[in-house]
């Protein structure tokens, strides 16, 4: 296949990866969405074996190899648990970063094989390329697999810090241009491995002083990244396909993260130089605890909510870790037969990624057109009767609208105070990931449940 | 003076920006974990770059160093081109309006 008829097929695959994020302007059109980014895809793959033309013992060999990873990824893809999706995703971007720095090392080794010169005179302009496209995604490998520990919880999901972290981090910055200068210069491939091995530590470094809940950044952040290296590549490559592509995942995960610091009105440096969990703020909890809180048990609940005309659901990274989504469902069903209204709140950073809660909900069956966003739905709590809050903690805090010596002042908050009365779901009054106390606990309109969330929502369903 | 193709490409990625920027402004917030899942599995199709080092130099000699490194990228590739696209299918199949 000529080169001029493969870039224009590269270009339709483009084309409908586009149209593949497009879809996802609404859940109706989203299905098909996947389907031309499918058809995009297979696209690519079929023009690129048509214009190596090299088919022969290799192309056996990339088919089997492309069986095996792509078993692998269905494996994968039908087993995991809704519930997984923040650290499946993580790891699916580590693999994009690997991806991008195993083909960075190929083109360095042969680059007659991409037309980029010879081994030792490879053209300036694609070792530039090349050697970005490694660095990013070596730091993205690197950075999404402490990113995967942490969510999966084999790693501590506190921050971990060192004095002069941030100076390291500055040094091996500058080190890494350094190193793309002198590799442009010289064309020693010593350059080039210290290179990606020095981005493999940046990765790390940059990843562990961030603490869970400020994952939904970390994960859009390197959603963004893994953007950056395909493009990076792609520009080696010369292939228009990858070049799109690369741009479109590269503003998606930035718009994302964007979207992320501002529901906890933070900054992204902010983020990224290390999280809340950092700060002390524990020292000062200690008169609160005398304050009286009520309690109560799941037939208190039900009869709040049976008699209620209109409930609110704000669910949170509890419910995930508990798997309360079920139980939360059928608890809505039978609410619903007492002629309830029921909706559910969901703030941009519940949870561990955008969106986790949606996808959740919509596990258990939950219409999408009941679930809201929090400048939706913010304005009815006023008029709810009960605000049901099922493992969310810091995204409905009334201090951060109060008190401006607070760390969260003037995050976005669900105010849920505002409704007639607050079931708050939790196991414990500890404080929430930010690490402050929450002052809703002591409200009188507050009525506390301690337990579970799934056993606890349970225990509601069946005395309603 | 001919125009050196990088600037060419160069405005593809651009433009390219811009798209995604309007397009993904426009994903409706609860699709935003399918988006993620989504841009992981079309960013796979670095797979391209890959089957090109598997493929290279002679046919004798299918595994060089460089080969190789093709070969792993195609797995790697691979495992996200489907594990992405069917997560994505999963989730998406599971977003239902309510019954009337």
């Amino acid at each position: 296949m000529s080169a001029n008829l493969s870039a224009l097929f590269y270009l339709i695959s483009g084309i409908l990866f586009i149209l593949a994020l497009r879809g996802l302007s609404s859940p109706e059109t989203s299905r098909q969405g996947n389907y031309f980014g499918i058809a995009g895809m297979a696209i690519s793959i079929i023009v690129t074996f048509l214009s190596v033309g090299n088919l022969g013992t290799g192309f056996v060999y990339v088919l089997i190899f492309l069986l095996i990873g792509g078993s692998i990824g269905a494996f994968i893809a039908f087993r995991i648990p809704m519930t997984a999706m923040p650290e499946l995703v993580a790891g699916f971007h580590s693999l994009v970063g690997l991806a991008a720095v195993f083909v960075a090392i190929a083109a360095f080794l042969k680059p007659e094989a991409f037309n980029l010169g010879t081994l030792g005179n490879i053209k300036l302009a694609s070792l530039i390329e090349m050697s970005l496209g490694a660095a990013i995604g070596a730091i993205t490998f690197s950075g999404s697999i402490i990113a995967f520990l942490k969510l999966r919880g084999i790693m501590s999901g506190s921050p971990i810090t060192f004095k002069g972290q941030h100076f390291v981090n500055l040094i091996l910055g500058i080190s890494i241009l350094f190193l793309i200068f002198y590799l442009c210069k010289s064309q020693s491939s010593n350059f080039f491995w210290t290179l990606v091995i020095l981005s493999f530590l940046v990765g790390v470094l940059l990843i562990i002083p961030i603490g869970g809940a400020d994952m939904p950044v970390v994960i859009s952040m390197l959603n963004s990244y893994s953007g950056w290296a395909a493009a990076g590549i792609g520009f080696t490559l010369e292939n228009t396909a990858l070049i799109i592509t690369g741009a479109l995942v590269g503003s998606s995960g930035a718009i994302l993260s964007y979207i992320m610091c501002k529901g906890m009105n933070r900054s992204f440096f902010n983020v990224i130089l290390g999280g809340w969990g950092a700060t002390d703020q524990t020292s000062k909890s200690g008169d609160k605890e005398q304050k009286p809180v009520k309690s109560g048990n799941a037939d208190d609940a039900a009869f709040l909510m049976k008699n209620a005309s209109s409930v609110i659901i704000v669910p949170g990274y509890g419910m995930a870790v508990a798997q309360a989504q079920h139980a939360l469902r059928e608890m809505v069903d039978a609410l619903k037969k007492n002629g309830v209204k029921v909706s559910y709140a969901i703030h941009p950073v519940a949870g561990r990624m955008p969106g986790h809660m949606n996808v959740l909900l919509a596990e258990a069956n939950v219409p999408y057109d009941e679930v809201f966003e929090l400048e939706e739905i913010n304005n009815d709590f006023a008029n709810c009767d009960v605000a049901y809050v099922i493992g969310a903690n810091d995204v409905t805090n009334p201090v951060a609208k109060s008190d401006p010596q607070s760390p969260i002042y003037g995050m976005p908050v669900l105010d849920v105070e505002k409704s007639k009365s607050v079931l708050f779901l939790k196991r414990s009054l500890s404080p929430g990931y930010a690490g402050i106390d929450n002052d809703l606990f002591y409200r009188d309109n507050t009525l506390m449940l301690f337990a579970d969330a799934k056993k606890m929502t349970e225990e509601i369903v069946k005395s309603l | 003076m001919e125009i050196d193709p990088f600037i060419f490409r160069l405005s593809i990625f651009i433009l390219s920006i811009f798209v995604g920027y309007y397009v993904v402004w426009s994903v409706t917030p609860s699709l935003h974990t399918p988006l993620m899942s989504v841009t992981n599995a079309i960013s796979s199709v670095i797979i391209v770059g890959a089957i090109i080092a598997a493929l290279a130099g002679s046919s004798e000699n299918i595994f060089e160093t460089s080969n190789i490194f093709g070969f792993l990228a195609i797995i790697l590739a691979a495992v996200n081109i489907f594990g992405g696209f069917l997560v994505t299918q999963r989730m998406l199949q599971m977003y239902k309006k309510k019954k009337k």
